[in-house]
């Protein structure tokens, strides 16, 4: 006669590991007084561009540092070390997202306490990566305009995540056909009350308002 | 597809819920998954067979119950059920709804074991 199953309860996150270690990292940030940024977007979006002139303009008044993920190669790193600014290239060996312990890798031998900001460069993915905690305390979301305007539709997950939504490349706005008023009315969708900023690295626009923004995260 | 790595940690942590639980084996795993966590059930269970192999949660069926997302709407005082993730809106007074209660969840519930 066989016996029924027994039920064990673990009522646990499966990614409660990584939880873990980034409560760890969001305590040593605010030790250190350092404010993160975790930076989304799908491929090609900008980041590394944006990053660029975000690293070189915030670096005359702050001291800023920034990780960057990528599947293979440093080349975002080395592009954005022009700025001045240090940074450290995670290389995710395929993997399609940033985890805490990677960060906390890529962490040593950096004296936290020297920075002010800190941005996280994440894998470009609009998906994979908001599972994982980096130990944060922003979440932004790049939005190209190039990429269409139902993307907030097609990954709500993504866009409800985010504290708050930049639209980069608003200097190919009118070769792309972006429609402006569809973007704010489907972002708003997903995520009602997230604030959007329309960004061009190229050209300066809204770059003042993003680091206003940063500044006071 | 970053369901490998989720099946993965779920695998470690239902493997070692079933040591502590001085159980051999593992016949199932519940766990809830919300519609906004970002995790496709389908690949989930795929992926799920092939990171239980040689451990005590080899073999075992998968649970699955899928939540939907639920809002505390402030005008209505109440919590609601969304009937799509792509359109915050509290259903009952179609007023934007600024504040999710649940659904990005990816939990282990529980275990079944002999």
């Amino acid at each position: 006669m066989s016996e029924s199953p027994r039920l064990v309860e673990v009522r646990q996150n499966v990614l409660s590991k990584n939880d873990q270690l980034a409560l760890e990292l969001r305590q040593r940030f605010d030790q250190a007084g350092v404010r993160v940024i975790n930076l989304l977007s799908s491929p090609g979006a900008g980041k590394t561009r944006l990053l660029e002139e975000t690293l070189r303009q915030l670096g005359t008044r702050h001291r800023v540092a920034a990780l960057v993920g990528d599947l293979a190669t440093d080349n975002d790193a080395r592009r954005l070390a022009r700025s001045g600014a240090a940074v450290r290239q995670i290389e995710t060996a395929g993997m399609c997202h940033l985890e805490a312990d990677m960060v906390m890798g890529h962490l040593e031998g950096w004296h936290l306490a020297d920075f002010d900001i800190l941005f996280i460069e994440n894998v470009g993915n609009l998906v994979c990566p908001t599972s994982y905690d980096l130990g944060e305390h922003g979440r932004v979301v790049l939005m190209a305009v190039t990429e269409g305007e139902d993307k907030p539709l097609k990954y709500p997950g993504t866009f409800q995540w985010a504290n708050l939504v930049l639209l980069s490349k608003l200097d190919m706005a009118e070769a792309a056909e972006f429609d402006a008023a569809a973007a704010h009315t489907n972002i708003a969708a997903v995520h009602p009350g997230v604030p959007i900023i329309a960004t061009s690295a190229r050209t300066g626009t809204g770059m003042a308002e993003w680091l206003a923004w940063v500044e006071d995260l | 597809m970053h369901e490998l790595s989720v099946a993965l940690s779920l695998v470690q942590l239902a493997d070692d819920a079933a040591r502590q639980a001085g159980a051999s084996q593992v016949i199932a795993l519940h766990l809830r998954i919300g519609a906004l966590a970002g995790v496709v059930p389908d690949a989930l269970r795929f992926s799920f067979d092939l990171a239980a192999a040689g451990t005590l949660v080899a073999g075992a069926r998968l649970e699955i119950e899928e939540v939907p997302v639920r809002i505390f709407c402030d005008l209505c005082n109440a919590e609601a059920d969304l009937p799509n993730p792509q359109s915050f809106v509290c259903p009952i007074c179609q007023q934007p709804a600024m504040r999710m209660v649940q659904g990005r969840e990816l939990q282990l519930i529980s275990l079944e074991v002999p």
